[in-house]
């Protein structure tokens, strides 16, 4: 293998792995809140849709990284306001997380297809990628690092590795980490040393909205030109990655970027001289990632790191 | 019977329930159309409520057919909800059970002609519940997420099906599998019932199956065991219960229906084959609703899955005005939503009646 196809596939590999590391970052605030959110696949797909649409609204006057970062704003925004019901359902109402899940799973879909066809007449949101760097200045110069991570980049990579770091102090190192976790572990204990169970959960619940929602945009804007009101199950992995990363943002990291390596070779092995000369069929290449998945969760789930009140509405009888 | 003692039977409870939340879903659809186009709303609602009486007895003959499959993966998904287990996988099992049932039609030409299909069908059955044990058998000795290995097994699943029928059952130039023209479901006389119509004996077994269903949850102690591990698996054990079969058989019969569900769809003479694409068989998804809005009832999924059939039909009937149909689907997530809602809404009404009573005592 040279040395360009090692780069071309880390770079390859960004593209599959930053998505899934920001939305199972935001599933985790969630899950460690107490509130399991499956309606990450549908946040995704609307912030997705909200943001390509004013891309492709507002492109005719703007162009390049100030585009794109305002379109990662209106992404966050929308992610929010989705998952905004979520939270209201699961806290307000205690109803059951799957369900309230579910049905916003149904519904974002449905609402970016319904909303395109009936705006634009067809249901692809088309967007000119302006965004790519090609270069970035004095840090592509550094040996190997250069060309690993400076060279056919979007900031949106530099993102998710800023929502990494933030995470991991934020859970670990903060007064607000600690109350959160707390909350996802045991909310009366949380409750009685005066915590505000209900606040620190819609908390969670909104930041993993935000999340998804960015990540929703952040999965498209590298690999496509034209929405077609589907993220392709990213949603669900993610919260596979969530889970094979035992809710801890270092081995999320760790979760995404196997499961984004190995969806890079099973979809450029051709280009690898050494894959193609073992003469596998294609179908298996593509079922890598979730092989590989199971087996390594075959041998590490014995012991769950769960959060232990995550799905279940909180109880103040319940002490 | 009395009102005040109707107003307090469970079951007038929940449907009534569910007819008001049915209704504030059908509101807000109304109001989307409204807002979409205001001067054909109201035909493009008319349309949706007819849902497949548009088209006479062969609208609704269609409709009955559409509800076949997703009865089917809704009672998959509704079983393991009711033991416990939220199996996100149905999509996978669905299309290893279409898989099996269209590779015995085409290549066990060995059998009578007669019995061919239902041979394919337990075919199905089978494949299907292979495919649902490998999650049961991880979560049972391994402890591994039943949601991740069904996600999982929705894509590895796809992949093989792709690969087996490309390698056995291949019709190269459709890019799609052989039709299994000897093992056709029979049509026992629906097509009498419903002229031109696809509906076929599959809807009579998808109800067939829910009832039987029904009888092992509700009736049988086999039934009482598997949910009995499902609320609580350290008290079964204890209780003498041997929780890694009950967990292991409630997905293998959960993969099981599903499967059928693929069988029947994919044995039915309308055209539809296995495609040789890279998209989860979307069925099982859409089992998920379907067995949320029957309350995971078995006899509920089967309304639940006429209905939502119905206004599919309806969506699809309402293109004539150049609505998209989609707006069916944001309708059933509200509804489902709003079935969230109302169910927690429920249980806190009867803690509050419960509280009351025992301060008056």
């Amino acid at each position: 293998m040279t040395l360009s196809t090692f780069y071309f596939l880390v770079q390859q590999t960004m593209f599959y792995s930053i998505p899934l590391l920001i939305v199972a970052i935001g599933g985790m605030y969630s899950e460690r809140s107490g509130v399991v959110n499956i309606a990450l696949e549908g946040t995704m797909i609307i912030g997705a849709f909200v943001s390509l649409f004013f891309m492709n609204q507002m492109q005719a006057t703007m162009s390049g990284q100030s585009l794109l970062i305002l379109s990662m704003l209106v992404a966050v925004g929308t992610g929010m306001l989705l998952s905004f019901f979520h939270a209201y359902a699961s806290i307000n109402f205690k109803a059951n997380q799957v369900i309230s899940g579910t049905a916003l799973n149904l519904f974002a879909p449905a609402f970016a297809i319904f909303t395109a066809r009936m705006l634009n007449g067809v249901q692809q949101v088309t967007f000119l990628n302006t965004y790519r760097i090609t270069e970035v200045p004095l840090l592509s110069k550094i040996p190997i690092l250069g060309d690993l991570l400076f060279k056919n980049t979007y900031i949106t990579t530099y993102v998710g590795f800023v929502i990494l770091a933030i995470a991991t102090i934020v859970l670990y190192k903060t007064r607000f980490g600690l109350r959160l976790r707390a909350c996802g572990e045991h909310p009366q204990a949380a409750d009685s040393a005066g915590i505000n169970v209900r606040k620190m959960r819609y908390i969670g619940v909104l930041i993993s909205g935000a999340l998804a929602g960015l990540g929703g945009l952040v999965l498209m804007v590298p690999v496509t030109t034209a929405f077609d009101g589907q993220v392709g199950g990213y949603g669900f992995l993610a919260l596979a990655v969530l889970i094979f990363g035992q809710w801890r943002p270092g081995r999320i990291l760790f979760a995404a970027f196997f499961f984004g390596l190995m969806k890079t070779i099973s979809a450029a092995y051709t280009g690898i001289p050494f894959l193609l000369s073992l003469g596998i069929p294609s179908y298996l290449f593509k079922m890598t990632p979730y092989l590989a998945t199971i087996i390594i969760l075959t041998f590490t789930s014995k012991k769950s790191a769960a959060p232990k009140a995550a799905g279940e509405p909180y109880d103040p009888g319940k002490r | 019977m009395n009102i005040s003692k109707l107003l307090n039977n469970r079951s007038f409870k929940s449907v009534s329930a569910s007819i008001i939340v049915i209704l504030l879903g059908l509101m807000v659809g109304y109001l989307i159309l409204l807002i979409s186009n205001p001067r054909q709303a109201t035909d493009g609602f008319i349309i949706i409520l007819k849902g497949g009486f548009n088209g006479g007895l062969r609208g609704v003959g269609n409709m009955l057919h559409n509800s076949m499959p997703i009865i089917l993966t809704g009672l998959s998904v509704g079983f393991a909800f009711k033991t416990g287990l939220f199996n996100i996988g149905a999509s996978g099992q669905f299309i290893l059970g279409a898989f099996a049932a269209i590779y015995i039609g085409v290549r066990w030409t060995f059998i009578p002609i007669e019995f061919l299909w239902i041979v394919a069908l337990f075919g199905s059955i089978v494949a299907g519940a292979l495919w649902g044990a490998i999650s049961g058998i991880l979560k049972a000795y391994r402890n591994v997420n039943e949601v991740i290995t069904s996600i999982m097994l929705n894509y590895i699943g796809m992949y093989l099906v792709n690969f087996l029928v490309v390698n056995t059952v291949f019709d190269l130039t459709r890019n799609q599998s052989i039709s299994p023209i000897r093992a056709y479901l029979p049509r026992a006389g629906m097509n009498i019932l419903f002229p031109f119509s696809s509906v076929n004996v599959g809807f009579i077994i998808a109800v067939v199956v829910a009832i039987l269903m029904y009888i092992i949850l509700e009736k049988t102690t086999f039934g009482f065991e598997l949910k009995a591990v499902g609320y609580n698996r350290e008290a079964s054990r204890y209780a003498g219960i041997n929780e890694k079969k009950s967990i292991i058989l409630s997905m293998m019969i959960a993969g099981a229906l599903a499967g059928l569900g693929g069988g029947l769809l994919y044995l039915s003479s309308t055209g539809k084959h296995i495609e040789v694409v890279d998209i989860l068989a979307s069925e099982g998804f859409n089992g998920i609703p379907v067995a949320l809005l029957g309350l995971s009832n078995p006899l509920g999924i089967i309304f639940a899955g006429l209905f939502v059939g119905h206004m599919n039909m309806g969506g699809f009937y309402m293109q004539r005005l150049r609505f998209v149909p989609e707006v069916i689907d944001i309708m059933i997530a509200i509804i489902i939503y709003f079935s969230a809602l109302s169910l927690a809404f429920k249980s806190f009404i009867e803690t509050m009646a419960r509280k009351l009573r025992g301060k008056t005592l």
